[in-house]
């Protein structure tokens, strides 16, 4: 009993240090003594080692080797980091450090200073260049992670600033564990030319290697312009902080030489123009704590790299749990939408989704969850939002989230009530044929475990898009609710019986005939109607079923995916 | 005979006359009748008769409810009516296809739109529903046709039972002046006051004198508290008068002002009477329901603090008293019918003899009428002041929101004994039996609005639903309810979703049950008026019963706020966060905290209210291991916290001994949104690192919210629900756009005023094309 007193006056005194009430904030040494890591000896004990014997030579060497570190671990400086902090932004290895799990970062690359000569820079280099590298664990699992550090250069990217990260995304792909990028840079470092230049192509060059081989996350916490958009563009995942971050090619300034637009950074590339508009950044969040922490949560869903399947998280949802009241979901008039999160949340694991791209294309809802401790890829259409149709934007979204999955090894589960394609002469010109092919290539071709259930309208083309039996889906059932059919019951009576009187007799019979699963059912199309309160445990007995499946596809160099 | 008597004898007669001249044909009603001879005589305060030779009609059976309702009470009659082995029938409007009601029935007939005049208050749809299914007799439930004399009498028309007065009772006590008149002459309390238009300042001091002070002074033609002076002596009244008259003068062109005795925090009381067809009336122990805001009742018990035994008594004579005159002036109305139909027109028609039907035809041809008894459950309310004196208020001649708590305390079961003395039956209780008090109960009503803007009215899907069970045998938890996961709360209907009624064998048991069970009782959807609920039971002057019908009001002046945790609330709190993080980042995964063999310990930082509090959590090793057993020190205290459940929408857990709750509304990025004890709050739970970093974090950048609402597809613009100048908030609906065959609602995503309305209703809109403006 007396341990736990004595560690209990410990813990307090460590509350006390990171007190908060306290008015004189945590001062940057001290915060830099509490982020490195990985270091055996405070100063204060080598100092007081020193009155003893001085001038010995590992004394020497640790007292080098204790101002080098220290001087690492201060990055641009105190004014820099103070500045950054005004800013609402944490310093590089707070990031880290808030990322990671406690004591877990191991750094590499801490001492490695850029090779430029010119402009002056031979005068001024610091340790790191500009990015802090290195390895850790999330939950106790392996990840690679980079951080830019803005103090230093500005994050710019330097020739040894591109090469920390090479090395870290060369060192993701062999050992298997996804890279998380921290990006906070102000672009090209200028004085280093096509150096630079190089040096962001060789990071490309490994993101596009990387990918399918492990998770690659890129959380943008400052600007990202010009060159250095590109490397997040070609990882899985981007996210952005509101306030402080921006994403654009070329910044206002350029923007209104060329075409005399006047615009903000915000408004250029902001992350609500990026989450909402352009679809380049797959959420945002209100600050970078919470950005972090949801990271984190995040890479709980995904497997460590392609040879991998996702972590079981034990839950005690039970997986026969049912939901009498999906029962009473789906409206009477069948033009009424209804919220198909709610069903979503009800079949999942406590009712927790991470979405994905929450605010774009809001037709269409794909995200993370869990059945049974086992991770899902969630792909529904949205009836709530332009009635759940399929449009470019929608057939983009989904189709980088399903391969995403297939790459992963990640089952998706797919929930349909689709009308068909968006008509309209904006969808035609923009393309709505080779986008809305994406979606349908990227569930034809992947081979992980498919679970569909149409809880609606499965009409016309789109009916086949969304995981259909006939693109090898393993399981597809309808709730009694289904109307799988070429179209809606009044415009199929039309055609058919165009110039005819009896229009109103033809609708109810095509509505009887196909305003309900049994006939797909009785062609094999659909393998079971299910009540909506059995989904959650049908498919979850459905996942289990299918945990050993092998599909392979034919072997090709790579697929060519209508890009 | 007393005054009174002679009063209601009269009355009876005039009525009689006034119905005989008048023109009431269109009632056809034949009567079975005997014959009786009828003497009067008064009996203490009340009104009792004897019968000599009498003859009854047998009691009849009625086999087949219909329930003219919807909602809670529709399933609480039916469910009487099962247990009665009674069939029963629902009625449903279009929104309601699909709820509880309906299913609960045996039958269920389909009445009309969902607007409730062309469905549950159309008379002629229910009436065809009754003759579809064959029903026998109708329960109204409370509001719609329960006090709607005209339905009565369709009914009585059509020889089906109505479960509950006859209409002339109903229109007499629908009648605000009448009802008072008539309960002055049965002998009740009521207001001391002067109708009479007071003349001058002198006159006024006179009348105040006589009345009683305080008083108030009221405007003849006021209203909206204007012309209302409350005077406390003389040379008060004096000037009240004065200022009185000449604010009346301006404000309504007219300076007739009336004086009654003013109730100083009076206390809402009210006493359940049922009476049978057979004469008698018994009352029940009383249900106090002061805690009202705006007239519309919040919480009720049973029985009333402030009460003592003669008052009690006192109150439930007078109830009956004036239940009784109430009978008894019905009888005025059918003996005319009677009388009136002498002639056989309305042959092959007949009365449905829930009625009892003693006449002496001599007598009626002497003085026009005879005596019939309704049979009908109804309950007088009371204003109470804090002398114990109680003045009438009204009488409803219906079923009571309420009613549970008198039945948690009585046992009884008072739909049951509506229906028994609708069929005739004698009461077979006694009045001894039925006064009895047994322990306590308390109700709260559970509604769909929300308290922190002035009680809007709520609606929509319920999301999540589940409503709280007893902890255990000693408590009892009755939910009163018509919903379930799933249901729409319409904006059709009256937004209530539930009563919530507990009982104990103390007040302080009872109060403590309800607590806990408001807590327990998971609601996801609409806003609902919980929060609202709690705080009020929390007050201490509501645990002392210290409570008025001004309670709501004096509490709450501003308009109600979310109250602040008390620190025993906050520390508990703390506790069950910390509880709550480490059951979904268990520190061994996390490698947060320092392991310790089998156990491990951790520091927190959790924010309440944007206060800090240090926390240390150590894991002390249970025998399970799936149990997790902590010792949390908050504010130097160490608790003993034991994990109970953790659900994703609730936890339990014990705190020093303590069983307390907490809901979970929502996972935020580094906390909790949590309802607890009725405060909804947003907790931080963080590391000492995110802690000490969290200073540099920023506001939420405030949205650049878009001033237009475009059209979000191509579609034509079915309705818009707003106008210039409404003020909306985030999830209002603004508009319906129908594309791609769906009916798209468009919400507010932030609150704003609407400037202007751009497109018209039922135009089709190309994509992006502006449907309104904000300021």
């Amino acid at each position: 009993m007396k341990g736990w007193q004595i560690s209990g006056l410990a813990r307090r005194a460590l509350c006390r240090r990171h007190s908060l009430q306290s008015q004189q904030p945590l001062g940057l040494n001290a915060a830099a003594d509490k982020l490195c890591i990985g270091r055996s000896n405070s100063s204060s004990a080598a100092e007081g080692i020193g009155l003893l014997e001085k001038d010995t030579l590992p004394q020497l060497r640790e007292e080098r080797l204790e101002t080098a570190r220290r001087e690492a671990l201060m990055g641009g400086g105190e004014a820099r980091l103070e500045k950054q902090h005004s800013m609402g932004k944490l310093t590089s290895r707070e990031r880290l450090a808030v990322l990671l799990d406690e004591g877990s970062f191991l750094e590499a690359g801490t001492f490695v200073q850029h090779r430029c000569n010119d402009f002056g820079m031979e005068k001024k280099r610091i340790y790191g260049d500009g990015v802090v590298t290195g390895s850790g664990t999330i939950n106790g699992r392996q990840v690679f992670v980079f951080s830019q550090d803005f103090t230093v250069f500005g994050g710019s990217l330097s020739e040894t600033h591109a090469q920390k990260i090479c090395k870290i995304l060369d060192k993701a792909i062999e050992v298997g564990a996804p890279v998380i990028g921290l990006n906070d840079s102000g672009g090209a470092r200028i004085q280093e030319g096509v150096l630079s230049l190089a040096g962001y192509a060789d990071v490309f060059q490994r993101n596009v290697l990387a990918s399918g081989v492990v998770p690659q996350i890129s959380v943008i916490m400052g600007p990202c312009a010009g060159g250095a958009v590109y490397s997040p563009a070609l990882t899985d995942f981007v996210f952005m902080v509101k306030g402080s971050s921006n994403m654009f090619v070329t910044g206002p300034d350029v923007v209104k030489q060329v075409t005399q637009e006047e615009v903000t950074q915000e408004e250029l590339g902001g992350p609500k123009v990026h989450t909402r508009k352009s679809g380049v950044a797959h959420g945002a969040f209100d600050n970078e704590l919470d950005a972090l922490a949801r990271i984190r949560e995040l890479v709980d869903y995904l497997p460590l790299s392609n040879r991998e399947h996702s972590p079981r998280r034990p839950t005690n949802d039970s997986p026969d749990r049912h939901s009498a009241s999906l029962d009473h979901l789906i409206p009477a008039d069948s033009n009424t939408p209804y919220d198909v999160l709610e069903v979503l949340e009800k079949i999942v694991d406590g009712m927790e989704i991470f979405e994905i791209m929450p605010d774009y294309a809001r037709n269409i809802i794909v995200g993370f969850a869990r059945m049974d401790g086992e991770t899902v890829g969630l792909v529904a259409n949205q009836p709530l939002v332009n009635a759940g149709c399929l449009d470019i934007d929608a057939s983009v979204k989904a189709a980088r989230f399903v391969r995403f999955c297939d790459c992963f090894n990640i089952p998706l589960v797919t929930f349909v009530d689709v009308p068909g394609f968006l008509p309209g002469v904006s969808q035609e010109h923009g393309g709505i044929i080779r986008h809305g092919a994406k979606l349908l290539y990227a569930y034809a071709e992947a081979t992980v475990p498919k679970v569909t259930v149409i809880t609606r309208k499965a009409y016309g083309g789109a009916y086949d898009v969304m995981s259909s039996k006939h693109l090898r889906g393993d399981c597809n059932l309808a709730w009694p609710s289904a109307e799988i059919a070429v179209m809606g019951a009044k415009g199929a009576a039309e055609i058919l019986y165009r110039g005819k009187n009896n229009i109103d007799q033809a609708i109810k019979e095509y509505e009887e005939k196909f305003n309900n699963p049994y006939v797909a059912a009785s062609l094999g199309y659909i393998d079971d109607i299910i009540r909506p309160q059995d989904t959650r445990a049908r498919i979850c007995a459905e996942l289990k079923v299918l945990r050993g499946k092998v599909q392979e596809n034919p072997k090709k160099k790579h697929s060519n995916c209508p890009l | 005979m007393p005054r009174s008597s002679q009063l209601l004898l009269s009355l009876a007669l005039k009525r009689a006359a006034r119905a005989v001249s008048g023109s009431r044909g269109s009632s056809a009603y034949v009567y079975e009748f005997c014959a009786a001879s009828k003497k009067v005589r008064p009996c203490g305060t009340g009104w009792t008769r004897e019968f000599s030779s009498l003859q009854q009609v047998p009691a009849k059976k009625l086999e087949k409810v219909l329930v003219a309702n919807r909602g809670e009470i529709a399933v609480r009659v039916m469910r009487t009516a099962k247990k009665l082995g009674m069939k029963s029938v629902a009625v449903y409007s279009e929104a309601d296809a699909n709820s509880v009601h309906v299913r609960f029935a045996d039958e269920a007939v389909f009445v009309g739109p969902a607007p409730s005049v062309k469905s549950y208050l159309n008379v002629d749809a229910i009436l065809s529903a009754i003759r579809a299914t064959n029903a026998d007799c109708v329960h109204p439930g409370y509001g719609f046709l329960s006090e709607n004399a005209s339905f009565v009498e369709r009914l009585e028309a059509l020889g089906v039972t109505f479960v509950g007065p006859t209409a002339s009772a109903i229109a007499a006590m629908g009648d605000k002046i009448e009802s008072k008149r008539l309960a002055k002459e049965a002998g009740v309390n009521t207001i001391p006051g002067c109708q009479d238009v007071i003349t001058d300042e002198e006159h006024a001091a006179k009348i105040a004198k006589d009345v009683g002070f305080p008083v108030m002074l009221k405007a003849s033609a006021g209203g909206g508290g204007k012309g209302m002076r409350i005077a406390w002596n003389e040379a008060e009244t004096k000037e009240a008068f004065r200022l009185c008259h000449a604010e009346a003068l301006s404000s309504f062109a007219d300076g007739r002002i009336f004086i009654e005795r003013y109730i100083e925090h009076p206390r809402h009381i009210e006493i359940q009477v049922i009476g049978d067809a057979h004469g008698n009336v018994i009352y029940m122990p009383e249900r106090e329901c002061s805690i009202q805001r705006r007239n519309q009742k919040v919480i009720e018990e049973a029985p009333s603090v402030f009460l003592d035994k003669e008052t009690r008594r006192a109150m439930g004579e007078q109830a009956v008293a004036l239940a009784k005159a109430v009978q008894y002036q019905s009888s005025g109305d059918e003996t005319f019918m009677l009388h009136n139909h002498g002639d056989d027109q309305m042959t092959g028609r007949r009365l449905s003899l829930s009625r009892l039907l003693i006449t002496d035809l001599h007598l009626q041809r002497k003085i026009g009428w005879l005596t019939i008894w309704v049979f009908f459950a109804g309950t007088v309310e009371f204003l109470v002041d804090k002398f114990r004196r109680f003045y009438f208020l009204e009488m409803n001649t219906r079923l009571q929101v309420e009613h549970p708590v008198t039945e948690c305390i009585t046992g009884l079961d008072i739909v049951e004994l509506m229906m028994k003395v609708a069929r005739g039956e004698k009461l077979e209780i006694t009045q001894e039996r039925a006064a009895e008090i047994h322990g306590w109960a308390m109700e709260a009503r559970v509604y769909a609005e929300d308290p922190c803007r002035n009680f809007l009215p709520m609606s929509g899907r319920l999301r999540q639903y589940s409503e709280p069970v007893a902890r255990s045998s000693q408590e009892t938890v009755r939910v009163d309810s018509g919903v379930e996961e799933g249901s729409e709360i319409s904006i059709y209907y009256d937004p209530m979703i539930s009563k919530v009624a507990t009982w104990g064998p103390q007040r302080s048991s009872a109060l403590n049950s309800l607590e806990s069970a408001l807590d327990r009782y998971i609601i996801r959807g609409p806003v609902h008026n919980i929060p609202f609920l709690r705080s009020i039971i929390a007050d201490t002057d509501f645990a002392k019963g210290d409570i008025s019908t001004k309670f709501i009001q004096d509490h709450y002046p501003g308009g109600w706020k979310p109250p602040a945790l008390t620190s025993q609330q906050q520390e508990d709190l703390l506790a069950l966060m910390a509880l709550l993080y480490v059951s979904q980042k268990p520190p061994q995964l996390t490698k947060v905290g320092v392991a310790r063999g089998s156990s491990w310990l951790t520091d927190l930082v959790i924010s309440v209210g944007s206060v800090d509090h240090m926390v240390s959590v150590t894991s002390r090793p249970g025998e399970d291991p799936q149990e997790l057993l902590l010792e949390v020190d908050v504010n130097n205290k160490t608790k003993d916290v034991i994990k109970q459940s953790i659900k994703p929408w609730a936890m339990d857990a014990i705190v020093d001994g303590k069983l307390l709750n907490c809901q979970l509304l929502k996972r935020l990025p580094r906390g909790f949104k949590i309802l607890y004890q009725g405060s909804e709050l947003e907790v931080l739970v963080q590391t000492p690192l995110q802690a000490s970093l969290s200073k540099y974090m920023k506001p939420p950048v405030e949205e650049d919210f878009s001033k237009v609402l475009r059209a979000p597809m191509t579609g034509s613009l079915i309705s818009v629900a707003v106008t210039a100048g409404q003020e909306v908030q985030p999830g209002d609906e603004l508009a319906i756009l129908e594309a791609m065959k769906m009916r798209n609602v468009l919400r507010a995503d932030h609150s704003g005023k609407v400037k202007v309305v751009v497109a018209e209703e039922g135009t089709t809109l190309p994509a992006d094309e502006v449907i309104l403006e904000f300021e």
